[in-house]
């Protein structure tokens, strides 16, 4: 090797080790600070231990607001893939009048009316509702900001599964209901899938959305809960911070791991709330 | 956001064929409940921002329960009002700085340098990157918050001058160096895909004549992903003008040092209570995204 490729090399090496720690540093705290007996925020080898993980359950907060967290995802989740569904098969297969502008507005909506942007006509709406500390409403109020993109990736989906299959079984006397269960949904699964995670993934992480409008801590999801979780002294508590962390961000992860082995990590051009 | 399909020809004539007989009565049907949340949720809202920010309507008080309209009022204050040019300032910053130049560059580079990288580091780098931005926030800034503590803080240690405290005395260039490693993920699989593109041919003859890496980028490589940048770049600017996330590590401070328009706006709606006034500025921060989001669609349309 010459000595400008020498140089060249070493520099590679080296950027890649840095882009490695640069990414990798902050995730370590994840994996050592809920094991340690003495948990603090500097990263250190742990004293290991698991009493922290039964601190964590006996929290008076902690197991509630994860079941919260999960009726606020269902109610999101649900509402979000079956409406989208609907609505991406109907769509897709019948011109409905002022179908294509319909559609260029949903996919600007998807990006403009965001929940910052619209926080505070949100906040307003459900604070003259009374429906502040309502979970089933914060999880529609999710949905209705997910249902742009879901709509439009669900299209997508069901633009390319072929009509044949449709035009066959009408051909054998099938109803629309029958050729919808029996043949559209099944071959459209893959794609309501990958709806449903991405959905379940958006609500859970979701903050600021039931940080405005679950003021009450018994409706609070993890998301709400982990930013507040105080010790009695008032600062924070770092006994049951580090496994709540690690708790709250596995499902995420787990379904993450699920889609992309299941069904390959597809770009959508890329969807985030 | 989510790109639009590329409609081939062939899509268009296949368009929409009615192959399951649901007849346009019952297709409206289907849209409805999906229409109405969006409705409720998200174009209410947004059109009753432009109503809000005319009055002086606030959380609390006489003004809560009969606010006045005061026209244009808000929008005049918030001229002279030092915190919101402040905040437009710090926001600009943080766009440019940890998405148009962070973000960006780190996405390409990697995207780049990873094409020739082993199976196995490539494998290792993008599991990595993509961790940091499916995590939640709340758990992303808890990560950061630990890494940058004044005195046990990861970076201290690693840097021998424990002492820092990073989010205090450099608010803005924690959260820019936050929100690059957070959402470089993004740029990072556009410009794979961008680069796949690419045709070898034109590599290889600029390998064959000497051309070194950075003329191969500069000369071969960026003809070709240009649109993609500009609308990769649109993007994340959007998002990051957008992210509540910093709210979660500096809540704005210390002293409005890195108050960015979405804590301005929540500062001044909820803590504040004048919800007039942050409606008023949330219209403004809806109108900057709907011209981005214009001007990216009509982008897109264009290069198809």
């Amino acid at each position: 090797m010459t000595p400008g490729a020498v140089l060249r090399r070493t520099g590679y090496v080296a950027f890649m080790a840095a882009v490695l720690a640069f990414f990798a540093v902050p995730m370590l705290w994840l994996a050592s600070a809920p094991f340690d007996s003495n948990p603090g925020l500097g990263l250190r080898w742990p004293d290991w231990t698991l009493d922290n993980i039964g601190k964590t359950f006996a929290h008076p907060y902690a197991l509630g607001s994860l079941l919260n967290s999960l009726v606020l995802c269902v109610v999101a989740t649900a509402a979000t893939t079956a409406f989208a569904t609907l609505a991406a098969y109907a769509l897709s297969r019948v011109r409905i009048p002022g179908r294509d502008a319909l559609l260029y507005v949903l996919l600007l909506l998807s990006s403009v009316v965001t929940g910052t942007a619209a926080m505070v006509p949100i906040f307003v709406l459900m604070f003259q509702l009374g429906l502040i500390n309502s979970q089933y409403a914060t999880g529609l109020v999710i949905a209705g900001g997910l249902l742009p993109a879901a709509i439009f990736i669900l299209k997508d989906f069901v633009d390319s599964v072929p009509r044949s299959y449709e035009e066959s079984a009408r051909v054998f006397g099938a109803s629309p209901t029958q050729v919808l269960t029996h043949v559209v949904l099944p071959v459209a699964r893959p794609g309501i899938a990958t709806i449903l995670v991405w959905a379940f993934v958006q609500a859970w992480g979701n903050f600021l959305l039931p940080f405005l409008l679950l003021r009450d801590v018994e409706a609070q999801p993890a998301a709400v809960l982990l930013r507040t979780l105080k010790d009695e002294g008032g600062s924070a508590n770092l006994t049951v911070i580090p496994v709540f962390s690690l708790l709250y961000a596995i499902p995420v992860v787990a379904l993450y791991l699920f889609v992309s082995k299941r069904y390959g990590f597809r770009f959508h051009g890329g969807i985030k709330a | 956001m989510v790109s639009p399909p590329q409609e081939t020809p062939q899509r268009r004539r296949e368009g929409a064929r009615d192959t399951a007989g649901l007849g346009v009565a019952r297709a409206i049907g289907f849209v409805t409940p999906a229409m109405l949340l969006i409705g409720i949720f998200l174009v209410f809202p947004a059109l009753w921002t432009i109503y809000i920010g005319l009055t002086d309507y606030e959380l609390t008080g006489a003004k809560s329960i009969s606010p006045r309209f005061v026209g244009l009022a808000n929008f005049l204050e918030a001229l002279d009002d030092d915190l919101f040019t402040n905040a437009l300032w710090l926001t600009v910053v943080f766009v440019l700085g940890s998405a148009v130049i962070g973000q960006n560059l780190l996405g390409f580079t990697l995207a780049w340098l990873l094409r020739s990288a082993r199976p196995l580091v490539r494998r290792l780098v993008e599991a990595l990157v993509l961790l940091s931005w499916i995590l939640p926030s709340v758990v992303v800034a808890y990560l950061w918050i630990a890494l940058l503590d004044r005195d046990g803080g990861t970076l201290g240690a690693l840097l021998g001058s424990p002492g820092t405290a990073w989010l205090v005395e450099y608010p803005m260039l924690s959260l820019i160096v936050f929100n690059t490693w957070r959402g470089t993920a993004f740029s990072m699989m556009l410009y794979s895909s961008a680069l796949a593109a690419v045709p070898p041919s034109q590599l290889e003859t600029a390998r064959s004549v000497g051309a070194s890496g950075w003329q191969t980028v500069r000369d071969v490589v960026f003809p070709h992903i240009r649109g993609h940048v500009l609308t990769n770049t649109l993007l994340i600017s959007l998002w990051t003008a957008n992210d509540f996330t910093p709210f979660l590590l500096t809540a704005g401070g210390p002293n409005h040092q890195s108050e960015t328009l979405p804590i301005f706006i929540y500062q001044q709606a909820i803590a504040g209570g004048r919800l007039g006034y942050a409606a008023a500025i949330s219209f403004l921060l809806l109108l900057v995204n709907l011209v981005v989001a214009l001007l990216y669609l009509g982008l897109l349309r264009r290069r198809s």
